[in-house]
């Protein structure tokens, strides 16, 4: 680049967000001092505090940097990818995830043994249990999701991420958000839906998060130099523009008083319910299967080195995928006071969305065809692989148990938390961990992980425990509504209920025992990414150019 | 299509295009893939025609055979009230009292009381009736309002001290926190209490002045024999049985602050054949009198 001599003056951006930051600044604090109760005020002077600091580094990022933008190509030509927020948003996954992994032991003991719960309000079942569900699914899924997604979107648009901070405000307003919601549960505040819990300040604080990040991941898009939008992030795209308008909709509430916690949902009843199970059905379906989808379809062909199965197949599982599942909440809320018709939709939809859930795991599955070989040698594919089997896996049990009859019997029983791990821990946490694993070495320049052997480790460790956990749900599950039902011959219920809570102990160790192991695997994991950021073995320079650090 | 590089380990040609190294394989749609899916939408407009399915204006399309959950819910229920048929209907007429007179009516009551009391009793009186510590269990022959069937009966249907009008009622008079008794007093009474019981008492006190207190303050409710009186719901406490706990700390603790547990009224919660049933299932339990 030609020696400039530009003066260095303040950026409308750089001076704009300093602005609005301090403004948000003196907003929360009039907001703290007015607050109705004290969580509310508890955040309103994080949120201060977040401002103050956020004006901050836009200075010291004003003073720091030279007087000349970085461009959008490197001198030889190539793009000049922004990875200093995915970075950091890649070390956020690892610690939420190890944060929200521990939590969810944590209860999976507090159901086994219920003394843990120590009578405190803070660390009761009821609180923690959204900790840990947020901490996984929006913390360390988002924060994967984010990282990847602007690492994808620059890779296979040859573009530099769009905007200069506004990168940076998506990544950590995201996180600032989860430590608000987070911190809210521990309080308790929450709306009391069920992945919708955050309260609705911090709502409105993720729609603006929200809203940026599409517009840099829209606007990346569109100056791209490829000619055509690759798959994945078809995929990204879904999953963020849905997720708007999922949020939008199931928030949709009043606070009672501008400086204070509560807030009431507009929906009433019936409504209210279909509105949630709208909204939670495709937090599964946008958030943990087409982000991670979109995941899968960068990082398996390219961890495997060969080419993607079939265009064609992409192409129909996507538009089917997005389709159909939009339409299958209403399996949640089989044999309620739903109607009937709803009821069948949600069903009906739900089986027609076997075979385009399974479009994409055959495509992560038969991308390896010429490369199979590869997965006695390389513990990162292999990761990769069984996180889409298991994705296979539990978009066949999804559909089985949205029919009616077997939902008759698995509804409100284990076997749903064991349906659900077996996406979370199979296919999202090893999808995220195999990505992680890839980019790690990417993004820092390194040849490869520090220790290949660990990986192999975290690998059987973690898949161990998957199965302990998923098998020990799936027992107690059908336990539970086999003896839900069972009748004596005069017609009077079997057991009381407190004889299948008694009946389902030896599971819950089982579980918790899983969850452990699944833990040990991820600490292992944390320990080889900080190992690698800190002192892996450089990659050769070649690769280095290619792919310049922030 | 010809022009597209072809892969080699398959054959099958690409795409043409390339994202960061990454190509696509122009592999069609694999059969049996797309056929399920096609099966799986036939059969779900298949079950559109079948079942309850589209929002119409102010309906739905009903399906073939009228099919409503509600109805459905309606149906198991006649379903099980033919299952516990005619058995259901002589509990519901029979007295009281000559339900133990019938064997196969008493089996079918046990049989309604045992599930009713696993969900409703249970939490406070252990699944096995045994009761803990402010729960009796009701196992024994101890009872304090009454183990008769009619006691029974009644406890059950109004509860004591829950805010019903014909609840079991009465109060002991919290002798410490009121200030009718010192301390040193109640530790007499105390000691008096359990040694009713053949229980050792600490050495040093004067169980005479602990007899005379007795005769004084507790007598009235207690008795002079200090065997309760279960008009009253004042316990026997000659009989090492103890709601609150027998040693020495928990006797002096009950002397002092008194105690009023609470047992709900089950007459607004549970069918009046349920509370029958219940009755009978207590007082079958082995203490019934």
């Amino acid at each position: 680049m030609a020696q400039s001599t530009v003066r260095k003056t303040m950026t409308f951006g750089e001076g704009g967000l300093a602005f609005v930051f301090a403004v948000t600044t003196l907003l929360c604090l009039v907001g703290a001092a007015k607050a109705h109760d004290a969580p509310f005020a508890f955040h309103a002077f994080l949120s201060a505090a977040a401002s103050v600091a956020a004006v901050f580094l836009i200075f010291r990022g004003y003073f720091n940097r030279p007087a000349e933008l970085p461009g959008q190509e490197t001198d030889d030509g190539r793009a000049n990818y922004n990875d200093g927020p995915i970075k950091f948003a890649t070390l956020a996954a690892v610690f939420w995830g190890i944060a929200g992994f521990v939590v969810g032991l944590w209860i999976a003991l507090e159901l086994a043994y219920p003394v843990l719960n120590f009578d405190l309000p803070w660390i009761n079942f009821g609180r923690l249990r959204p900790l840990h569900t947020s901490a996984v699914i929006f913390a360390f899924g988002g924060n994967v999701l984010l990282a990847s997604s602007f690492y994808v979107v620059q890779r296979t648009c040859r573009a530099r991420l769009a905007g200069r901070l506004a990168p940076w405000f998506v990544i950590l307003g995201y996180n600032f958000f989860i430590v608000i919601a987070g911190t809210g549960y521990l309080l308790g505040v929450t709306q009391g839906k069920e992945y919708a819990e955050p309260e609705w300040y911090a709502d409105l604080w993720l729609t603006i998060v929200w809203v940026v990040y599409l517009l840099v991941f829209l606007a990346t898009l569109i100056k791209r130099k490829e000619p055509h939008i690759y798959v994945a992030n078809w995929f990204y795209l879904a999953f963020i523009v849905t997720i708007a308008v999922l949020h939008l909709g199931n928030n949709a509430t009043l606070p009672v008083s501008v400086f204070g916690s509560k807030s009431y949902i507009v929906w009433a009843g019936v409504q209210d319910a279909m509105f949630q199970w709208w909204y939670g059905h495709n937090a599964v379906g946008f958030f943990l299967t087409a982000g991670f989808l979109g995941i899968m379809y960068y990082f398996v062909p390219k961890q495997a080195e060969r080419p993607v199965y079939s265009y064609r197949l992409s192409i129909v599982h996507f538009w089917a995928l997005i389709f159909l599942y939009i339409w299958a909440g209403p399996h949640h809320l089989h044999y309620t006071s739903l109607p009937d018709w709803a009821q069948t939709l949600g069903m009906t939809f739900s089986i027609m969305l076997w075979m385009p859930s399974w479009g994409g795991m055959i495509n992560g599955l038969m991308t390896l065809s010429g490369a199979w070989d590869k997965l006695r040698t390389d513990p990162v594919l292999r990761m990769l692989v069984v996180s889409v089997a298991f994705y296979g896996m539990s978009t066949f049990e999804g559909p089985m148990m949205s029919i009616k009859a077997v939902n008759s019997l698995s509804h409100y029983t284990d076997w749903t938390v064991g349906h659900v791990h077996s996406g979370a821990l199979g296919w999202v946490g090893f999808v995220s961990f195999g990505a992680i694993y890839c980019m790690v070495p990417w993004l820092w320049n390194k040849k490869q992980m520090y220790s290949l052997k660990a990986v192999n480790w975290h690998f059987w460790i973690a898949t161990i425990g998957i199965v302990l956990y998923v098998s020990a749900m799936w027992v107690s599950g059908i336990l539970q509504g086999l003896m839900w039902r069972a009748y004596t011959s005069l017609g009077f219920l079997e057991y009381s209920f407190i004889e299948t809570v008694e009946a389902m102990h030896p599971f819950y160790a089982i579980r918790a025992l899983g969850g452990g192991l699944f833990v040990v695997g991820a600490l292992i994991f944390a320990w080889n990414v900080w190992m690698t950021v800190r002192s892996g073995e450089p990659a050769a320079v070649a690769q280095s150019a290619m792919q310049p650090a922030e | 299509m010809a022009t597209n590089e072809i892969d080699a380990v398959t054959g099958t040609p690409t795409t043409g295009h390339e994202w960061d190294g990454i190509k696509e394989l122009n592999t069609p749609l694999p059969r049996w893939w797309l056929w399920t899916f096609y099966a799986c939408i036939v059969w779900s407009v298949a079950y559109w025609i079948v079942y309850p399915a589209w929002p119409l204006v102010s309906s739905y399309t009903t399906g073939l055979f009228g099919y409503s959950s509600r109805a459905n819910v309606a149906a198991d229920i006649a379903a099980l009230q033919a299952l516990r048929g005619a058995k259901s209907i002589a509990l519901g007429k029979t007295e009281l009292v000559d339900i133990e007179k019938d064997p196969a009516l008493l089996a079918f009551a046990r049989a309604q009381g045992r599930a009713a009391f696993g969900d409703n009793c249970a939490p406070c009186h252990g699944s096995g009736a045994a009761g803990s510590k402010g729960y009796p269990n009701l196992n024994d022959d101890d009872w304090l309002w009454g183990g008769t069937l009619d006691a029974v009966y009644q406890t059950i249907q109004y509860g004591a001290r829950s805010g019903h009008a014909k609840a079991r009622e009465n109060q002991m008079p919290a002798f410490g926190k009121d200030g009718t008794l010192k301390k040193d007093e109640i530790v007499q009474v105390a000691s008096y209490v359990r040694s009713l019981s053949g229980l050792t008492v600490p050495q040093g006190v004067n169980l005479e002045a602990g007899k005379k207190l007795f005769a004084d303050n507790c007598a009235v409710c207690h008795g002079d024999d200090a065997k309760g009186n279960q008009e009253l719901g004042a316990p026997n406490l000659t009989d090492r049985i103890w709601l609150y706990g027998g040693d020495q700390d928990s006797v002096i603790d009950t002397i002092a602050n008194a105690r009023s547990g609470v047992m709900p009224a089950w007459t607004d919660r549970l069918d009046p054949v349920t509370i029958k049933a219940l009755a009978v299932y207590v007082h079958t339990l082995g203490g019934g009198r």
